[in-house]
């Protein structure tokens, strides 16, 4: 594959796309929030339980493409542990990663620097942040779906 | 930036100078991506021809003045090209005449137009409109919202697995109450021809009239409105060649004359005081406002560029390309064609097993291959195949069998990376 491809669709990408991790309902969850991406028909549901004011659990149900569905799994996993502040710093560095701002160098990335390609693919980077848009709706606790739109 | 034009097979026996036909479209020969152009998103919009581009040039450059008013020399030049444009558009669709071509922003406002007008002055409380289920959200929106302006119901008759129209259905669905049916003339989505003779028949044996959204059709198919019979035809500019921002509406004579205005505006009047407005006859009334002149004309060199070709010629040359893509499609694992009309245009849905559309279309897009994915405005149909989104491969006149075979490598390549 040429080299532009590679730097979207990783290895690790790819891994998280066909076996998504937290891919699941959680009972009784204490967020749960409905995403759609109207372009493209994508839609992914989220689950939270909290502990305090931190995220104890995350999961997530749902269908999109490769670079969504991999968002969502490295989302549930990377927010796990972390304060609601934490995670807003997160998804901040992760949404500038994404369309090409360059993340902050103050936040650890980890794995969700897999998602760096996605910058010079500007119609995919919905794909990338709806899972993180559904997330930041969740928690703050509109009980609203959100769009991509 | 000019990209070596792929080697060709030996021209068919039709003559259809593809080489030729290639060489009058300036937006076909670059690189994408480093790769040719391969433009396969035709039902989404077309390239332009030189011819078309030469045309707006020509107007610009030359004949720019508003229409209908002045007696000035270029704007006695303007208004011949427009209503020349109008003739044009008549000669297309085998028109009786060219007072029953009014000119739109595209298909979609003339499916608008007729609701708004035709539709809101005939129909009551408890009045059916009946549609169909492959219809593009342009064929369905204004009729929901015509529905609830006037109390009236929207039916649908249902399509079978191979997305063809349920005949039966629709003959059944065809009620007491029904004033309208509109449907497309091919399916955008699926690329299903419809029987539309036999569609307007069945409706007219009902007492029922029958819009045609024919944007899909007209690239496609030599279309007559006369021999239709239908009540209504809409088409795009756009998508048959043309500039955007224009779109015809064809409706018979007695039907328009006795439809109310769309908008309000200069140019759709007769006479005006604050007492009282007389409006101007068809076609003129239906077009406040200065028309899109400019994208008229050019639509007119299109449809002359197109018929100049031949449509037939055109219909074989694209159904051996849609013969080929759905042959070369066909043979890759995992993949199902969604559409399997006994009778289709040049358009190819189609699902990936384990490659969803978007992914498809991106690495595709990175080999120089253009394709739709998604929902094509149609949510319905992918409903009623319990899909998401599609990938969609459309052809044009232009299109090759190299790109037909530029396309399967692709399908196979996305396939090797997600899959």
């Amino acid at each position: 594959m040429s080299a532009a491809l590679e730097d979207l669709y990783q290895q690790l990408i790819i891994d998280h796309s066909r076996r998504p991790r937290n891919f699941r309902a959680l009972e009784a969850p204490d967020r749960r929030l409905e995403g759609f991406n109207p372009l493209c028909g994508d839609q992914v549901t989220v689950y939270v339980k909290l502990e305090g004011d931190r995220i104890r659990e995350a999961a997530f149900q749902g269908s999109g493409c490769a670079i969504s569905t991999a968002s969502a799994s490295l989302m549930t996993e990377s927010v796990r542990g972390k304060s609601l502040e934490e995670v807003e710093r997160l998804f901040q560095a992760f949404h500038a990663l994404v369309t090409g701002k360059g993340a902050g160098r103050e936040v650890e990335l980890g794995k969700l620097a897999a998602f760096e390609g996605v910058a010079s693919y500007p119609a995919r980077v919905k794909c990338a942040t709806l899972p993180w848009h559904a997330l930041r709706a969740a928690l703050a606790g509109s009980g609203q779906s959100v769009t991509t739109e | 930036m000019t990209a070596p034009s792929p080697v060709l097979r030996l021209p068919p026996a039709s003559g259809y100078d593809l080489w030729r036909v290639r060489a009058d479209f300036p937006a076909l020969r670059q690189l994408v991506h480093g790769r040719p152009l391969v433009y396969l998103d035709n039902a989404a919009t077309t390239q332009k021809p030189q011819a078309v581009l030469d045309a707006l040039m020509r107007f610009y450059g030359r004949d720019c003045a508003n229409v209908h008013r002045g007696v000035h020399a270029l704007s006695e030049r303007a208004t011949r090209a427009y209503e020349g444009a109008r003739e044009a558009a008549a000669r297309f669709l085998n028109a009786g005449s060219a007072r029953q071509i009014v000119f739109t922003r595209g298909a979609t406002e003339a499916i608008n137009l007729v609701a708004q007008t035709f539709g809101r002055s005939v129909l009551r409380a408890g009045d059916e409109i009946l549609i169909s289920a492959l219809e593009h959200h342009s064929n369905i929106v204004p009729w929901q919202m015509l529905a609830g302006q006037t109390g009236a119901r929207l039916r649908v008759a249902p399509i079978d697995e191979r997305g063809e129209i349920i005949l039966e259905e629709f003959e059944r669905l065809l009620g007491p109450r029904t004033r309208l049916a509109a449907v497309a003339h091919v399916s955008n989505a699926l690329g299903t021809v419809n029987p539309i003779e036999e569609i307007v028949r069945l409706a007219h044996r009902k007492g029922v009239r029958v819009l045609v959204d024919g944007a899909q059709a007209a690239p496609h198919l030599k279309v007559d409105v006369r021999a239709l019979d239908c009540d209504f035809y809409a088409f795009s500019g756009h998508k048959v060649y043309g500039p955007t921002g224009i779109g015809v509406l064809y409706g018979k004579a007695e039907l328009l004359e006795a439809m109310p205005p769309y908008q309000g505006g200069g140019d759709m009047i007769r006479s005006v005081s604050f007492e009282r407005t007389t409006y101007n006859d068809p076609p003129h009334r239906f077009e406040a406002g200065t028309p899109p002149i400019a994208e008229a004309i050019g639509l007119a060199a299109a449809l002359e560029y197109v018929s100049g070709l031949g449509r037939e010629e055109i219909a074989r040359h694209e159904h051996e390309l849609l013969e080929a893509a759905t042959e070369a499609l066909e043979r890759i694992p995992g993949l199902r064609i969604v559409g399997t009309a006994r009778r289709k245009a040049a358009v190819v849905s189609f699902v990936l097993e384990g490659v969803h559309p978007h992914d498809a279309a991106t690495i595709l897009d990175r080999q120089g291959v253009a394709v739709r994915a998604g929902h094509h405005c149609a949510q319905p149909v992918m409903q009623r195949y319990g899909l998401a989104a599609t990938t969609r491969a459309s052809f044009a006149l232009y299109n090759t069998q190299e790109e037909v075979d530029a396309l399967a490598r692709a399908v196979r390549r996305a396939r090797e990376i997600l899959a």
